[in-house]
């Protein structure tokens, strides 16, 4: 009994008003104390353990382990490998948001469903179905050699295990954005005779613009990042078919840790990158619906 | 009645986009993913059942399904509180705190494994204070829990922002005007709207974690029996040239986790369901 009571007393002190909205001082002190502790833990030590380690022996070992040609030919393979799949998926991003969002058809939502599929499926799977392909042993593989293009374990692998990882990214930024804004101003600027590509470079493409720069950077992001798929179709060839990811295993591996943090930091800036510009299109975008949604109200009934 | 295929439209544009999408998906997603179902199917049910119960497998599997389970209930449980304080009080920091939320998705895996190894061996700034209690992270299990609540910390908060965003302040004010206590409020009122949401955010970091392999090939130190991942063994197979026995590792895994995504997708709709029907 007595327990109970004290108990209760706590609560009492704890919760003090009943009736109140929010929660009590203390209460909100400890999440927030939480919540800082948490994502302390879990993202900035890492962040500073990275450029600790790059930086442990000093500027010039770092910026000498960065001028090697296998790190110069990893991060040129990167830039690479994101330069095309970043594009494809753009192009087929508005392509599939276009016919999805501006039409209604039979299996649309299949349509919708399949476009997620690369997402659902773990990383190392995505390169080896492309090695059970084009590989040596693969359905392609007896052809390929005969007409000598390499596939696995050279440039075109890496990009094709990219361009499915990344395939959703643009994609699915555009399709709800493009769903919630309508056709009526298409078939408006149409009515007045302007033609298709007008229209949309005119009409459409100023109205998804955030959203589309949205999915470029994170598809960039994951592009320059990729690992697990990457990994298995790459065969790991130093100067020829390592990303700057697979770098940093090979070089990590062999106890070379500043050489491994240094390349590591690169990407970690570009994460960076990716994070500001993100919130900026976020930022950006929210301000732009904020204003065309006072346009609205401004408008004479 | 006649089946419709496509509305009318005035808009152009609809065979181009929509065949050029078919195609591309199906050259880049489906038929390669198609190969893979069908290089199993050349494997006897007797000798992919046996690549599929290996004991290193089993193993492997134990270690995949529980630290992944693990993993995502530590990112319920600290993504609530985050998106919670993140959405309903203000503090100074709290743009930035937001803005790193999306870290784990910018931050190529490998290089995350690296950073959390780093941290977490013996001499690490984390791992040495551990060691003092005898708790050992780095190249064991417990290292494939923290990896993968690094991977999957953004579900959970970004699913719930959103949600929390848009929850009437109205059915709040009302319980507490009614003389509700703020905790029977909570746990009442508000936590019962955020469930569905909180299960899908579960199930995404849970799918997700279960096919990460970058971060983790690192921190765990790749131990047979001990600390081999699913993932893993499946690539050891492609570079031993046994494209059979790793394709029956990835149908098997992606059997294991689309059914895993059905079962959590029914169990929300049956939580909606309910929820429909008590409103």
């Amino acid at each position: 009994m007595a327990q109970r009571t004290l108990r209760r007393k706590i609560e009492r002190f704890l919760w003090r008003k009943p009736r109140a909205i929010t929660e009590p001082l203390v209460v909100r002190w400890t999440a927030i104390a939480i919540t800082f502790t948490f994502i302390g833990l879990f993202l900035v030590l890492p962040l500073a353990a990275i450029f600790t380690q790059a930086l442990a022996s000093g500027l010039t070992a770092y910026f000498r382990s960065l001028w090697d040609t296998d790190t110069l030919s990893a991060i040129r393979l990167t830039l690479i490998t994101a330069a095309v799949a970043v594009p494809v998926n753009l192009v087929f991003g508005v392509a599939a948001s276009w016919a999805i969002a501006k039409f209604e058809f039979l299996g649309k939502s299949v349509l919708t469903t399949l476009i997620d599929l690369p997402f659902a499926v773990s990383p190392v799977i995505s390169g080896t179905i492309y090695v059970l392909f084009f590989g040596l042993h693969g359905y392609l593989g007896p052809w390929l050699k005969a007409h000598n293009i390499e596939i696995v374990f050279a440039v075109p692998g890496i990009v094709l295990a990219t361009v499915f990882v990344t395939f959703p990214f643009v994609a699915r930024e555009l399709i709800p954005l493009m769903q919630a804004q309508g056709t009526e101003e298409e078939e408006a600027a149409l009515t007045l005779g302007a033609g298709g590509w007008q229209t949309f470079a005119r009409v459409t493409l100023p109205n998804i613009k955030w959203g589309l720069i949205y999915g470029v950077i994170l598809c960039n992001a994951r592009a320059m990042g990729e690992f697990g798929a990457v990994s298995v179709i790459s065969g790991h060839i130093r100067g020829l078919t390592n990303t700057m990811p697979l770098h940093v295993e090979i070089l990590y591996n062999e106890y070379n840790f500043v050489g491994a943090f240094a390349v590591a930091s690169l990407l970690t800036v570009v994460a960076m990158i990716t994070l500001v510009l993100k919130s900026f299109a976020e930022w950006k975008f929210k301000e732009e619906s904020v204003q065309a949604a006072e346009e609205v109200e401004g408008l004479p009934q | 009645m006649k089946l419709v295929l496509k509305q009318p439209s005035i808009l152009p544009g609809f065979g181009l986009t929509l065949g050029f999408s078919l195609t591309y998906l199906s050259l880049v997603v489906l038929i390669p993913l198609a190969g893979l179902f069908a290089r199993t199917a050349t494997l006897s049910w007797e000798r992919f059942w046996h690549t599929v119960t290996d004991a290193r497998l089993l193993a492997a599997y134990r270690l995949s399904f529980g630290a992944s389970l693990a993993a995502a209930c530590l990112n319920l449980f600290f993504g609530l509180i985050v998106a919670w304080v993140l959405v309903r009080y203000r503090f100074p920091g709290r743009r930035l705190l937001d803005a790193l939320i999306d870290l784990p998705f910018a931050l190529p895996t490998a290089v995350a494994g690296i950073a959390l190894t780093a941290l977490y061996t013996d001499t690490g700034w984390v791992g040495r204070w551990l060691a003092l209690l005898n708790i050992k992270v780095a190249f064991a299990p417990l290292g494939v829990v923290v990896a993968l609540t690094f991977i999957g910390l953004p579900f959970v908060v970004r699913t719930l922002q959103p949600v929390l965003e848009d929850l009437d302040p109205e059915i709040e004010e009302a319980a507490a005007s009614l003389g509700a206590w703020r905790r029977h409020t909570l746990r009442r009122v508000v936590l019962p709207e955020l469930w569905p949401v909180m299960l899908t955010g579960f199930a995404l970091a849970f799918a997700r974690a279960l096919g990460e392999y970058g971060s983790i090939v690192f921190i765990s130190g790749n131990m047979p029996m001990k600390t081999e991942i699913v993932p893993l063994l499946m690539v050891m197979k492609l570079e031993q040239y046994e494209y059979a026995e790793a394709t029956a590792i990835a149908v098997a895994m992606l059997l294991i986790s689309f059914t895993l995504l059905l079962i959590i997708n029914l169990l929300q709709w049956w939580s909606g369901q309910r929820h429909a029907a008590v409103r």
